[in-house]
């Protein structure tokens, strides 16, 4: 912890807040000293930290599986390059199961979405104090107040994140209905679903009806999709906060925490990767 | 938990990953799986088709052997025969042999003997000459009484 002692909810507040970079109403492009001054900024802030360590370890992904795919050879794999045909194995077959037209885009995709957000996820079991306060150290040499240097090293607890992830799927989602459907069968599968009638009058009674059910369920797919690995990661951040606030008997509940949340990382990994299968075989498939 | 630039700058970060990883990493890794894959199925294939050229040649090897210990069955068994063959000959041989070597020794012997009694006659007949000459004292003609010894003698 940085600074003084702070109260538990400075504490926790604390660590909820990223490092954000905007443009202020009254300060110009600058480093939000406080939430309060983040919030100001509007739309127009990045999260520094949110972003370099997704990108950090997006690099790190890509770095890893293109030595793999560089060195692979036909013949007895390194361990390296058994780990990264397993994934790639693993990957494939998901997609394979789930995902029955032809598209060179959906496994790399699900690969990529996978093993990013398990990084991502990851970064979770690095203790919550330990960057935080490296990064306050830091800050503190570069003479800013330690208190107001704030780092959020989960990139998956940070909606952004996963909005921005989910709604790039919703773009390839859309992008896939009307490159298979056309676009007036993207506008059918809106309206003349779930209700249909041969009757003209009445289906035409029906389209709005239909268009209001489809059209939710269509935004629902990212909005889910975004929300869930979002607050999922974000209550198991939450409550690693909470249990580093209790003093020695942290200890073994971390402990405890983390080799759950193991489970919750995986899991929420393979989640994203599925439901984006799923959702791009809905969007090729015909009914 | 603000919606800001953030969102944009992750969704750009994740099209370059996506796109890096369909581009770079997808394509070598899943070629080098389906080579891999290939060769082993391959590997197996050559195991097998060992195994039954393996079958094949032991069969063969069975059947050559089979062969070749009727043949040399046969040859010992013409050899043997042969064997038994001569041997019945030079046994006949020796035995033709022997009894012509019997019926020359008997003939040799049957010649002696007429020469043996030949003699003996002739010696006889002197014997007689001389016997007589002595008992007559010389008085009598040799020559005349020649011819009686003669006959005496083939009398004898």
């Amino acid at each position: 912890m940085a600074g003084t002692n702070p109260t538990p909810t400075e504490y926790i507040q604390h660590h909820l807040q990223n490092l954000t970079f905007g443009l202020h109403p009254d300060n110009g492009w600058s480093i939000a000293h406080s939430a309060q001054e983040a919030s100001d900024m509007g739309f127009w802030a990045v999260h520094l930290d949110t972003l370099g360590w997704s990108v950090g370890l997006g690099l790190i992904f890509l770095w890893l599986f293109k030595k793999a795919a560089n060195t692979a050879t036909t013949g007895v794999p390194g361990a390296l390059q058994n780990f990264v045909e397993l994934m790639v194995e693993f990957v494939d077959n998901s997609v394979k199961d789930t995902f029955h037209g032809k598209s060179k885009l959906i496994a790399p995709l699900a690969l990529t979405i996978f093993c990013w957000v398990f990084l991502m996820n990851l970064m979770d079991l690095v203790p919550v104090d330990f960057l935080p306060m490296l990064a306050a150290k830091i800050g503190a040499m570069f003479g800013a107040d330690p208190a107001h240097v704030y780092f959020k090293v989960v990139p998956t607890t940070d909606v952004n994140a996963t909005l921005g992830m989910a709604l790039s799927v919703f773009g390839l989602i859309i992008f896939y209905t009307i490159r298979t459907k056309g676009f007036s069968g993207f506008i059918g599968e809106l309206t003349l679903h779930p209700f249909n009638s041969p009757n003209k009058l009445v289906q035409a009674l029906f389209i709005p009806v239909n268009f209001l059910l489809e059209f939710v369920t269509l935004l629902a797919k990212p909005i889910s999709l975004a929300l869930r690995l979002f607050g999922n990661l974000y209550a198991g951040e939450l409550i690693f906060i909470l249990i580093a606030m209790i003093g020695l008997w942290q200890l073994p509940l971390h402990f405890t925490w983390a080799v759950f949340h193991i489970l919750v990382i995986t899991l929420q990994a393979f989640i994203f990767m599925m439901l984006t299968i799923v959702y791009m075989s809905m969007a090729v498939e015909k009914h | 938990m603000n919606l800001n630039l953030t969102l944009v700058g992750q969704a750009i970060a994740f099209a370059f990953f996506v796109w890096f990883c369909m581009k770079f990493i997808w394509p070598p890794v899943m070629q080098a799986l389906q080579e891999r894959q290939k060769k082993i199925a391959d590997g197996l294939d050559a195991a097998s088709r060992a195994a039954r050229d393996l079958e094949v040649a032991e069969k063969e090897a069975d059947e050559t052997l089979r062969k070749s210990k009727q043949e040399a069955a046969e040859i010992l068994e013409q050899a043997q025969k042969q064997a038994n063959q001569k041997l019945e000959q030079a046994r006949e041989d020796a035995r033709l042999e022997g009894e012509r070597m019997i019926a020359k020794a008997k003939s040799e012997i049957e010649q002696e003997v007429a020469r043996a009694k030949e003699d003996l006659r002739a010696q006889v007949s002197r014997l007689a000459v001389l016997g007589a000459e002595r008992i007559l004292e010389s008085s009598i003609d040799e020559k005349q009484h020649a011819a009686i010894v003669d006959k005496l003698a083939k009398e004898l």
